[in-house]
């Protein structure tokens, strides 16, 4: 039984993935980052908030969660201390 | 095993706090400039956000098949951090595209994957949390299903080309770009280890708490 | 052995049917509301009397994953109601034959469904549905597959839990929207005014390959969630 399904799937995926690579598209894309001693002055400003914003909700985040965890666990334990000092 | 994760917490904290002088002092990217930046915290987020996804999978049939019952709250922990970096990368991933591409959003693959891959931790943890008795192996089996979505996601920008860069930028990059995205990487992983570790101690400590009060019951 | 699991297979599934021929209530319920369904999208996308190029593809898989969620819902309410369910798991037979044969009675009642559904797009949408009909049918055949394998999976299991009607579909969809959207584009490229039949090829070919994901883990879990 399980050899047969091992076979199926085998011959299934050969059947279906040439069809996927044949048919992919092919636009043209990034495939290295290119660095560059400094930019042009007028790039700077309008990027600036889009970073800014983009560190600034990872940090609130992870600090909220850590918080969330701590909370939590703090509860879970003393509860947990409650009951086996109650036993 | 407990003692390592505040110290993991700590080391990561710190290397947050220099992360902004690192990212500063790398060089601007020639085609995106100041925006690309985002990437030191982006390209972390989303590796730990597959990552997150794996072990949730593996853990879930662990808990499945192998009947371990520790291994259903590791699968809890895994979604709930899974939700959390996904969230950082859905975010972080259209503040840089608003200016890289012009658009907040476009629909293909890569993008359209992480997006059911997030949903999908997020369905997980509301059946959790809804369910009632009997969800844990609904959940289990679910989870198994979005694993399979996470090499998907991997591979889907080197198959379609589309808008988000390929794999191939992260082993080509500079090393001066490469020192402070590593830096990052390192902080990340230390916290999500730390935050895992933590959040299934979390899950196990209820389970015990469910037990004591069922004894409770019986007694 | 390999005897056993497909007869067990096909006793459950001439089982639903029968129980199906008899009520219709399913199979009515389901049809029409397949047909509510392309009638509102329709209403809601038709401007100055025509819809947009392309909605043909969408309503018709939006339809058919609405109808198919309900109808997956339906047939394990009946077994819930009934609680036949325990009395299926506890025959003495291979586990994963039981959901092999459910998996069989939703197909055929979707097939039903969408046998009116495609003439009925290809009426109100000028869709050129037979155009192309072998490599329609593969796609419906095939996305229908994909969705109904896991949805079967899914409403089997959540037959104990609470809230099981919001959460079939809260789970399902995130899970089954690449095979969705397989056959949309799918569907889509058969349907433009130049046909995309490299691209229909494409998503048939990544249909196939989600397809055996998907049924060879249904097939794995089915076994271990469904035990107590």
């Amino acid at each position: 039984m399980r050899f047969c399904r091992a076979l199926l799937m085998s011959v299934a995926l050969a059947a279906g993935v040439p069809g996927v690579t044949a048919g992919a598209m092919q636009p043209p894309s990034q495939s290295e980052f290119v660095p560059v001693a400094d930019i042009p002055a007028g790039e700077q400003i309008p990027a600036f908030n889009l970073v800014g914003a983009a560190y600034g909700f990872v940090w609130v985040v992870l600090l909220g969660y850590v918080w969330s965890i701590a909370r939590r666990l703090q509860k879970v334990e003393s509860e947990l201390a409650d009951l086996e000092s109650r036993r | 095993m407990t003692k390592l994760n505040p110290l993991l917490i700590g080391l990561s904290a710190v290397m947050f706090g220099v992360a902004p002088w690192m990212i500063n002092a790398a060089p601007y990217e020639s085609t995106m400039g100041l925006v690309q930046k985002v990437f030191y915290f982006h390209f972390p987020s989303a590796i730990l956000f597959l990552v997150a996804g794996l072990i949730c999978g593996v853990a879930s049939a662990m808990f499945l098949f192998g009947k371990k019952a520790k291994a259903d709250g590791w699968a809890i922990a895994a979604a709930e951090l899974g939700l959390v970096f996904g969230s950082l990368t859905l975010v972080t991933g259209p503040l840089w595209a608003r200016k890289a591409w012009g658009v907040w959003w476009v629909w293909d693959p890569r993008l359209t994957s992480s997006l059911l891959l997030w949903m999908i931790f997020g369905a997980y943890l509301l059946l959790r949390r809804y369910g009632g008795p009997g969800s844990e192996k609904l959940g289990a089996g679910m989870a198994l299903f979005g694993m399979a979505n996470v090499p998907f996601i991997y591979v889907s920008v080197n198959v379609w080309r589309t808008l988000h860069p390929q794999t191939s930028v992260v082993p080509t990059l500079p090393i001066d770009m490469g020192i402070p995205l590593w830096f990052c990487f390192a902080a990340f992983t230390m916290l999500f280890v730390a935050l895992l570790n933590l959040r299934a101690r979390l899950e196990h400590q209820r389970a015990r708490v469910e037990a004591l009060y069922l004894a409770e019951d019986e007694a | 052995m390999i005897g056993s699991f497909f007869r067990v297979a096909w006793y459950v599934m001439r089982k639903d049917l029968t129980v199906e021929v008899r009520s219709k209530e399913v199979l009515l319920t389901t049809l029409f509301f397949a047909v509510s369904v392309v009638l509102v999208f329709s209403f809601a996308i038709v401007r100055e009397g025509r819809a947009p190029d392309d909605v043909a593809a969408g309503i018709l898989w939006v339809a058919v994953s609405f109808a198919g969620t309900l109808a997956m819902g339906r047939t394990f309410e009946r077994e819930r109601y009934n609680d036949t369910l325990r009395a299926l798991l506890l025959a003495p037979s291979d586990r994963p034959a039981i959901y092999v044969g459910k998996l069989l009675g939703l197909l055929a009642l979707l097939a039903l469904v969408e046998i009116v559904l495609v003439p009925l797009i290809g009426l109100l949408f000028n869709a050129p549905i037979l155009a192309f009909p072998g490599r329609l049918a593969a796609l419906l055949a095939l996305g229908t597959l994909g969705f109904a394998a896991v949805g079967t999976l899914f409403a089997a299991m959540l037959v104990r839990v609470r809230s099981r009607d919001t959460l079939l579909p809260v789970l399902l969809y995130p899970i089954t929207i690449p095979v969705m959207i397989a056959g949309v584009r799918g569907t889509a490229a058969l349907f433009q005014d130049t046909p995309d039949l490299p691209m229909a090829q494409f998503w048939i070919g990544l249909l196939i390959v989600w397809d055996v994901i998907f049924i060879t883990l249904a097939l794995w879990t089915f076994e271990p969630v469904m035990t107590e």
